[in-house]
């Protein structure tokens, strides 16, 4: 232990000198930049001449943060950062992030399961609970394709909203109830993934990227333009609410209030939107577990790693690709149906590129292929878009700059190693720098 | 086609634009033997195991395999069913393991047919039914087998892009016999690997051939294996077959040593140590 420290040390000694120098040197870039853009003002007076004035107190602000946030952001890069820099984890630290690890995911779930009982009096903080589990759904779904299997899909939010219309029309035009209407709603995208398949089987890479991104627009377009079916741009309005299995959550005598004798609150469906989601995105992340350990989720995962050696081994590459775009797209359509369910209002404005691109950043985020890297990615991506909502018109700058940084530090998301599927002996992790990111 | 052979190249001719990577090439491999299959640099031998394996749709000629009362036309199928239905499993000159993935998983991925039909195509091994567990377990004591065979049961459990570059190829040939096949076409594998490696290699291909009675097919410059376990060798030059026999007349041939002398001076001096 003690031999280790003064290892630890004497590894880190030399660095020193090093992370220092890299932050002198970064802060003088950052003096020689920001001096004309921060240290002078200019501004046109009033007779229009140029007035000027120095604001040495705002720029030394600045090289000092540059000179720190070098510093934090050299240590982090050494503590987590990707596989070629020599990691220096002091063992206590070591130790504690091991417990944490352990610790994290029952202590999540826990946690989950109990926000509306924790927030049952915030509304806001409820509904962006039910957007963040939306998100994790989706996460989970598009992992399938995107993480398992290894193909790079931008045009997820189209099975999005074939679920979601899927939902909002055979109920509105049929009168079919939500938990008839949600298995017909992942069906019919399934049958959509299994579309969007077959044209871009032979592709690969940056051609499969564009297609599947035509492939979104394309679903997009169609629903603006049929306006005989999907109502165009006015979308579809009354959409009926989720019913607890036929007993609806309403004020009126058959509500599920009156039943139990207490006294309606409009809140009782948010908290049941809450599980409803919560139990759709667990069965979500549950199929996907099982399916991993599955020769069909083996197969996904070695396709992702050599697609020719597959082929060698009697693997159907054609069908193994083709069940994962309607695995992914199948959850996408669970996901729409509960959008539908929840919003009671659906337009084409729901399911623009945007969606899609959000989706894939919380799977690259996450790491791919992980699941619990997936869901703290959504939560981050979600939760802190609304946690820098007071930053106004800075937020998306912000929220990019977090994004690189994250990049920079770990290339391949929160949670970049892969956890084998079956062992003989030893249950060890995969580093992520062996994990092959697929041909997407 | 004889009785005894297990594949037989009729014809074979394959064409990339104007080169003429094989021509008119005929030769047979005799059930339960090791064929082997040399030839200086770029005479066509990958080329022809990409014809085998169905990688490359040959320009004209046929190939036909026969399994028991089974004969297949390897030409007119798809690449993936001559591994699932024609039972030719084949190594790669480049190794081309799944690096991310476990030793045991990359033999897991080997058995993907039989634990698909196990597993009710996904349907019922989602829902744990016994007789799929059980076939996961056979499945993995299968695993076992070829990793024990190939010295590497105590690696099992490390991702494979790990393990030293001998290890890999030898993970590659378990991986490849995991399918259970009737021909296993290798190509190269002692390229890269030091005598004693190479050694372990002819013990392995060996074992196989008697405890299993798979055919080999076998692509190798290394001529301390070729010679010593190949039963027949057919050399290759340019895409023509310039020559065929036992270990020894192919040692004694003026015409092979000449092609090696032709093609590289290093080679065609292995060959005649060989035969000291
Ligand atoms: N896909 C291809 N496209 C064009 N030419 C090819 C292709 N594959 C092979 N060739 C050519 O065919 C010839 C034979 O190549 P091949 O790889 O079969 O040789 P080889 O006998 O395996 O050689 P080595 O011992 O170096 O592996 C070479 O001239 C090569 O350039
Ligand atoms: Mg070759």
């Amino acid at each position: 232990m003690a031999a280790n420290a003064s290892q630890a040390k004497t590894a880190r000694g030399p660095d020193a000198a090093f992370i220092l120098k890299k932050a002198v040197i970064s802060a003088l870039v950052a003096l020689v930049l920001f001096s004309l853009m921060i240290g002078i003002r200019t501004e046109a007076g009033s007779d229009g001449q140029l007035t000027w004035w120095t604001r040495f107190g705002d720029l030394a602000a600045m090289v000092a943060v540059v000179f720190g946030g070098s510093i934090v952001m050299e240590l982090l890069r050494r503590w987590w950062g990707p596989v070629d820099t020599v990691r220096v984890v002091p063992p206590s630290a070591q130790k504690v992030f091991s417990f944490a690890g352990r610790a994290l995911v029952p202590a999540l779930l826990i946690f989950t399961f109990l926000v509306p009982v924790i927030f049952y009096d915030e509304r806001y903080i409820l509904d962006l609970g039910i957007l963040v589990l939306t998100y994790v759904m989706l996460g989970w779904g598009l992992n399938v394709v995107v993480g398992l299997a290894g193909l790079l899909d931008l045009g997820y939010v189209a099975f999005y909203a074939v679920g979601a219309y899927s939902y909002a029309l055979l109920a509105t035009n049929f009168g079919l109830s939500f938990w008839i209407c949600l298995p017909l709603a992942g069906i019919l995208a399934a049958f959509f993934g299994v579309l969007l398949g077959f044209p871009v089987l032979r592709l690969r890479g940056d051609y499969l990227a564009i297609v599947t991104l035509a492939f979104g627009e394309i679903i997009r377009l169609v629903i603006i333009n049929w306006q005989t079916l999907t109502g165009g741009p006015n979308g579809v309005s009354g959409i009926p609410r989720p019913t607890m299995f036929g007993i609806p959550l309403t004020p009126g005598d058959d509500g599920l209030a009156a039943l139990l004798g207490i006294e309606f609150s409009p809140t009782h469906r948010i908290v049941f939107l809450f599980y409803l989601i919560l139990a759709l995105a667990l069965l979500t992340n549950w199929v996907t577990i099982r399916l991993r350990r599955l020769p069909i989720g083996r197969a996904w995962e070695a396709l992702r790693e050599d697609e020719v050696a597959c082929r060698a081994l009697g693997i159907n590459t054609t069908t193994t690709k083709l069940t994962a775009f309607a695995t992914g797209a199948m959850f996408g359509g669970f996901a729409g149906a509960f959008f539908a369910t929840r919003q009671g209002f659906i337009s084409p404005e729901s399911f623009t590129f945007h969606e899609s691109a959000l989706v894939l950043a919380i799977v690259v985020l996450g790491g791919m292929g992980s699941q619990l890297g997936v869901a703290l990615a959504a939560l981050a991506m979600i939760g802190g878009f609304e946690l820098f909502r007071g930053l106004e018109q800075f937020r998306m700058l912000v929220f990019g700059g977090a994004m690189v940084l994250l990049m920079i530090w770990r290339p391949r998301g929160l949670i970049g190693h892969r956890a084998p599927t079956v062992f003989l002996e030893r249950n060890t992790v995969i580093s992520s720098d062996l994990v092959k990111e697929g041909h997407g | 086609m004889n009785i005894n052979d297990i594949l037989s190249v009729e014809n074979l001719t394959m064409r990339f634009g104007g080169i003429v990577a094989v021509n008119d090439l005929s030769f047979t491999a005799e059930r339960g033997k090791i064929t082997a299959l040399i030839g200086p640099n770029g005479a066509g031998k990958t080329t022809v195991f990409n014809c085998i394996t169905g990688f490359y749709k040959p320009t004209s000629g046929t190939i036909r395999l026969r399994n028991g009362d089974d004969e297949w036309r390897l030409e007119k199928l798809n690449d993936f069913r001559i591994s699932k239905i024609a039972k030719v499993a084949r190594t790669f000159q480049n190794i081309r393991l799944f690096p991310g993935m476990t030793a045991l998983e990359n033999l897991m991925v080997a058995q993907h047919n039989t634990l698909m039909r196990a597993s009710g195509f996904t349907f019922l091994g989602l829902f744990g039914v016994p007789s799929y567990r059980a076939a996961e377990k056979a499945a993995i004591d299968l695993a076992r087998y070829w990793l024990d065979q190939i010295d590497l049961l105590e690696r099992a459990d490390d991702a494979a892009g790990n393990l030293p570059y001998g290890d890999q190829r030898r993970l590659e040939i378990a991986r490849a016999m995991c399918t259970e096949p009737a021909l296993l076409c290798l190509d190269e594998p002692a390229a890269g690997l030091n005598a004693r490696e190479s050694a372990a290699l002819n013990e392995l291909l060996l074992k196989i051939r008697a405890d299993h009675g798979t055919s080999i097919l076998l692509i190798e410059h290394d001529m301390s294996v070729v010679m010593e376990i190949s039963d027949h060798i057919n050399v290759l030059d340019y895409g023509v077959q310039i020559a065929d026999g036992t270990p020894q007349e192919i040692r004694d041939n003026p015409k092979v040593i000449a092609a090696y002398l032709g093609a590289d001076e290093e080679e065609a001096i292995a060959v005649m140590e060989g035969e000291t």
